[in-house]
């Protein structure tokens, strides 16, 4: 309370000259981003979400953001800085701020900090994330359709499980419909880093990818497929609309807008609790983009009847039989993983080639 | 010479608020939370106040062990990869004693640090010193490699076995020995931010009462007549990296096992690099490039506030910290030179 009164104050300093702040504001809702809103992919669908959650209360929550900002010491100093200012609920949106926040959520036990995609909770500390793998099953369906010379490149970001899930379950499906088909992975070690993303897709071409998947968040490596033909991407954790219909035939759209009014309004309404959240195609955290006319019609009715079967429960994407990368079992006919273990996912699936860096 | 950083900061809060203002945001006001706020702001300024030191101990630590070798004109422009190795070498060396709970930890992996960051300088020594390799590509490209090792290590060899898998070592704030902890609560004074105080004394005595800082200047200034002068090329060279590698090693190693906390392959966040324009800015002058890393620090934290509370782009503020630099040498040259129009040269 006390810190409340603090704020208007000092927002009413700082008011002075600017247009005056919205008179019935009663929270402040806090976004921390790995790169620029500008992305076209990750970040931007965050700050989607954040724009449309404070659309949706309507000058009761405000909202402030910070970009650009580093998994690293700075991370800590961003999230503490933006506590102090003021705001009532922070979201962190990348893994890498996973021990910042838990640090600074210690410091301030009146705050609910939202961490995407970490495993590490605590009493003031929720984590969220989405189950990409279900679109990558979408996407690797399609890949191991459309195919011609039978590689798939990978953009892989960093050798975390979330990652990981993504290149098994697109080479899962891909190798399906397309026993032919070898994935080549390139390991960035970063998120955002356009000039990077745009080398690994050339590579990736070079070598003879006719379809290149991404796990990163900007928009070079369908720049890069645009410029050597012949090639076909997804749009990754947004849409990436404007390189229809080819390269990006379709994608995976990352919609966290729901999530992100519910826990508002939980802080709103006093009942905000930790929990733990991974939403799939059903929840509508995941979405699959417009699947364009550059797929054969059999192949998109295909790939949407994949997507229903995804969103009601009735298809895993990780279902046995399968095997490990050393050919050991994992799971049996019919069995379908537990989140724990894709919670943690370290290994390959059998078929793969390389190793995951380690 | 002294009045040009003075006047660099000037234009740029005059020019930055003519952006802001183009931005549609209120220029005094924007100008008030980067340089005001951080510092005396009721609300939060007891946080960032010690933040600032934590920012600025880095920066200036190894600012000043570039500045000893632009001095010379040793142009050592990898200190990000120094920094980098003494990370890895300094965390390496606690993790391995892990759990232990000795005092001697933390001095041992200060030590280790400072040594790493000197051995991934002496490459470029060695090489200029036998075959006459330039030293800004050999450092600058073996920052690349430092950065790939140090992805290499936080995924494999130092990761936490308790990680689940991801990657990351241990985190030194859960493991007392090994933490670089705030020597006085709440002040941000840890041990990288002593190291560079020392830093900014041994380096102003080194350069303004030893035989070796008149060597260096001598070095930089007269090479031929520094060569008359008995003073041996080599020995310069080697003095310079080394100490520039010694102390961004130790800078690593104070980052990760505080403020960071845990090596991952993104910790260094290129200070390095910031390093440079905090020793230029500074006018390579111990003095001068403390002062210059508290306002470097200063622009940091307080873009930073200007984001939350003005809603800046992050963009805006660093073309606000680029304009710095800008006018830094742009006032230089108009110090050095004059400007004459119209006038033909007479020979």
């Amino acid at each position: 309370m006390k810190r409340r009164t603090l704020l208007t104050s000092a927002a009413l300093a700082l008011a002075l000259g600017t247009t005056a702040f919205a008179q019935d504001e009663e929270i402040t809702a806090g976004f921390i981003y790995i790169g620029p809103p500008g992305d076209g992919g990750w970040t931007y669908e965050h700050d989607q979400a954040r724009q449309k959650m404070e659309a949706h209360f309507d000058g009761k929550v405000k909202t402030i953001y910070q970009e650009n900002v580093p998994e690293s010491a700075d991370a800590e100093r961003a999230i503490t800085q933006m506590a102090l200012t003021g705001a009532d609920i922070i979201f962190t949106t990348s893994f890498g701020y996973m021990d910042p926040t838990i640090a600074v959520a210690q410091k301030f036990p009146d705050v609910k900090f939202e961490h995407a995609t970490g495993y590490k909770r605590a009493d003031n500390v929720s984590t969220y994330s989405a189950r990409f793998y279900e679109g990558r099953a979408v996407q690797g369906h399609i890949a191991g359709k459309m195919t011609k010379t039978n590689k798939i490149g990978y953009i892989a970001s960093v050798p975390i499980p979330e990652v990981i899930r993504g290149i098994n379950s697109a080479y899962i499906h891909a190798k399906k419909v397309n026993p032919d088909v070898e994935f080549s992975v390139i390991w960035l070690y970063t998120w955002f880093d356009p000039a990077k993303e745009a080398d690994a897709a050339r590579a990736l071409i070079e070598n003879g990818a006719d379809v290149v998947l991404q796990h990163t968040d900007s928009t070079a490596p369908q720049a890069a497929a645009q410029e050597a033909g012949n090639v076909i991407t997804f749009g990754q954790a947004s849409d990436m609309a404007e390189y229809k219909p080819l390269p990006r035939v379709s994608s995976i759209i990352d919609d966290w807008a729901p999530y992100y009014i519910a826990r508002t309004q939980a802080v709103l309404d006093g009942t905000w609790e930790s929990t733990d959240t991974w939403d799939g195609i059903g929840a509508g955290m995941v979405g699959i983009g417009e699947i364009t006319d550059a797929v054969p019609e059999d192949v998109k009715a295909e790939a949407l009847a994949l997507k229903e079967a995804l969103a009601s429960g009735e298809y895993h994407a990780f279902t046995g039989p399968l095997k490990k990368q050393d050919g050991s079992d994992w799971l049996a006919e019919g069995e379908v993983a537990d989140d724990g273990t894709l919670a943690g996912m370290d290994f390959y699936v059998e078929g793969l080639t390389a190793e995951i860096p380690n | 010479m002294v009045l040009s950083p003075v006047i660099a900061v000037f234009l740029t809060m005059i020019v930055g608020g003519m952006m802001f203002a183009i931005l549609g945001k209120p220029p005094l006001e924007a100008i008030k939370v980067i340089f005001w706020d951080p510092l005396f702001n009721d609300q939060f300024a007891s946080y960032s106040r010690p933040q600032l030191l934590v920012k600025a101990g880095p920066l200036i630590l190894i600012a000043i062990g570039l500045s000893i070798g632009f001095k010379a004109g040793i142009w050592n422009i990898g200190a990000e990869g120094q920094y980098i190795m003494g990370a890895i070498c300094g965390a390496g060396a606690g993790l391995a004693l892990y759990p232990s709970e000795s005092f001697l930890i933390f001095p041992a992996m200060a030590l280790a640090g400072g040594l790493g960051g000197w051995a991934w300088a002496m490459v470029p020594a060695v090489l200029k010193t036998r075959f006459g390799t330039n030293e800004i590509l050999v450092s600058l490209m073996l920052t690349y490699v430092a950065q790939s090792i140090l992805i290499s290590v936080s995924s494999g060899l130092l990761r936490n076995p308790e990680g689940m898998g991801f990657p990351g070592s241990r985190n030194f704030k859960q493991w007392d020995a090994a933490f670089n902890a705030e020597l006085i609560a709440n002040t941000g004074l840890h041990w990288g931010v002593v190291a560079a105080l020392i830093a900014v004394i041994g380096a102003y005595m080194l350069m303004s009462r030893h035989i070796m800082g008149f060597n260096i200047r001598l070095t930089g200034e007269a090479p031929r007549a520094a060569r008359f002068a008995g003073v041996k090329p080599a020995r310069v060279v080697f003095f310079c990296l080394g100490i520039a590698g010694l102390l961004a090693g130790a800078a690593g190693l104070f980052e990760v096992s505080g403020p960071a906390g845990q090596l991952t392959g993104s910790f260094n966040a290129g200070y390095g690099f910031t390093a440079i324009i905090v020793a230029f800015l500074g006018r390579l002058h111990p003095v001068g490039i403390l002062l210059a890393g508290l306002l470097m620090a200063l622009t940091y934290i307080g873009g930073e506030l200007a984001q939350l509370m003005l809603n800046l782009p992050g963009a805006a503020i660093q073309l606000f910290q680029g304009m710095m630099l800008f006018f830094l040498l742009a006032a230089d040259v108009f110090t050095n030179f004059r400007l004459r129009f119209g006038k033909k040269g007479v020979a």
